[in-house]
């Protein structure tokens, strides 16, 4: 189970790195779903099947299928290729990296001193993230569907047609 | 037995009964079509042609391959084997009858959706590695009609889940010893069903590859044996959904007097019969319709038929 589990997070830093240094925007998608399925598989081997699920359904399945849309849409040539190639240069990186390597110098830091976790993990089941959902944490969740609603409606107006323009062209 | 085993041998008949189904499909669909429609269709090879998927693989595997120069190499390669895959991975979680079920997953229902939703990409990257016009659009046409219908599929299913308790096909199949679920759960029933049609881009719902509009659709640059697997993707989906639709709302593999094997594997097949059905007699609709009907009429239905079922479970305690 435990090498299990380091493949799969060693596969999902490997994704995303892919995902940053790709220069072909749909080549980077597609490591970034490879990423969240190993991410959904770490959730699974930690014993929380329910989660791994929805990392599937919502992440991989339904937002990441989103993104492909469109970038289709877009079409982007090779021109745009080159561009990102441009901007991807060595001299970028400096600044990302300090940062990064700062938070990951604490992540170590926390790591070491915090004790081991303990060995068996506990399954969360279904029932339980319910619970938990409606239950503590029903606030969030609310908010969350406020959210959604607010977006909801906005794409609505975007993407309502205009009936009865302003001004009426022509004729 | 030796439970490691028993459990490859599981695997083995469960990959092969999946694929020798698709391949039998081939014939099926085409023998069944030809009698709704009053033809012959191919009766030449063998015994009542049955020879024909022979001879339909052999031509397949020998035609030539061929990659466009202007597609996107790797994905295009990758995309049949995606659909592909994808479809075959929801095969592990079917419950075929008692103790037969090569992983018997406490979230097998989501597995399936889950299953399902990454099967869009399959189809949406081949579409687009193509680099045509209209294998784009029928890429997009897909990717939006999988999309919408995966959502009914799955707000359909949560009837199913709150009746049974739980997300485990095996248990769902359990529950439904006494009374099928296609009783108590009649609309949802009828969304999955059409959902179902649409996740499996069968005829009615075909637009992602609608002939007389966009050539071939998502696979119009394919040939050779990357088109034979959007085929066999196409026949595994259906009978996925078939077998789905018998574990979900017909009982499984209840039934009286024959053994329990040989009720699932009786009522997938009138299903799948029914599918070919649907494609001999059904037109086309418009893509603006099918959106139209699925988020007016479809997802209204399985909102209801939730609220519904949810207040019946909490009214009987």
């Amino acid at each position: 189970m435990i090498a299990l589990f380091y493949i799969a997070a060693a596969v999902a830093v490997l994704a995303t790195l892919m995902v940053i240094t790709r220069a072909h925007a749909v080549h980077a998608l597609l490591y970034l779903i490879v990423s969240l399925l190993a991410v959904a598989l770490v959730f699974f081997l930690l014993g929380a099947p329910f989660a791994a699920a929805l990392e599937v359904i919502v992440y991989a399945g339904a937002i990441m299928v989103l993104f492909v849309f469109v970038v289709m849409m877009l079409n982007l040539g090779a021109h745009s290729v080159k561009a990102q190639r441009q901007w991807l240069r060595p001299a970028i990186w400096i600044g990302p990296c300090l940062l990064a390597a700062v938070l990951l110098a604490e992540l170590i830091y926390v790591l070491a001193a915090l004790p081991a976790p303990a060995a068996a993990p506990v399954v969360v089941g279904p029932q339980a993230v319910g619970l938990a959902l409606f239950g503590p944490y029903l606030l969030a969740v609310e908010l969350a569907s406020i959210m959604l609603l607010a977006g909801l409606v906005g794409a609505y107006h975007l993407a309502r047609p205009e009936i009865c323009g302003p001004t009426e062209g022509g004729t | 037995m030796n439970p490691i085993v028993k459990q490859l041998l599981i695997i083995v008949v469960v990959f092969a009964g999946a694929m020798s189904a698709s391949a039998g499909l081939i014939w099926l669909e085409r023998r069944l079509l030809s009698l709704w429609q009053d033809r012959y269709g191919p009766n030449r090879v063998g015994p009542f042609g049955l020879m024909q998927v022979v001879a339909d693989m052999i031509k397949i595997f020998f035609k030539e391959d061929w990659i466009p120069p202007f597609a996107d190499r790797v994905v295009f390669v990758v995309a049949p084997a995606l659909l592909v895959v994808s479809v075959l991975m929801s095969f592990a979680v079917l419950p075929v009858a008692p103790g037969i079920v090569v992983s018997d997953l406490n979230v097998g229902l989501l597995f399936f959706l889950g299953m399902s939703s990454l099967g869009v990409y399959g189809i949406a990257l081949g579409g687009w590695a193509s680099n045509n016009k209209y294998a784009l659009l029928g890429a997009i046409r897909a990717t939006a009609q999988m999309l919408s219908y995966e959502v009914f599929m799955g707000l359909a299913l949560m009837g199913v889940v709150m009746l049974s308790g739980s997300f485990n096909l095996g248990r769902i199949v359990a529950a439904q010893e006494k009374m099928w679920f296609c009783v108590t759960q009649f609309p949802a029933m009828v969304v999955f069903l059409i959902a179902g049609f649409a996740e499996t881009h069968r005829m009615p719902f075909d637009l992602p590859e609608a002939e007389s509009e966009l050539i071939a659709g998502f696979h119009t640059e394919y040939s050779g044996i990357k088109f034979g697997l959007f085929f066999v993707g196409e026949y595994l989906g259906v009978t996925l959904i078939s077998a789905m639709i018998v574990t979900l709302f017909f009982g499984g593999w209840h039934g009286p007097l024959l053994p329990p094997v040989v009720w699932f594997l009786g009522k997938t097949f009138v299903f799948i019969c029914g599918f070919i059905l649907l494609r001999a007699s059904l037109p086309r609709p418009r893509y603006d319709q099918l959106m139209a009907f699925g988020w007016k009429v479809l997802l209204p239905v399985a909102l209801l038929n939730l609220l519904v079922t949810g207040a019946v479970v909490l009214a009987r305690g």
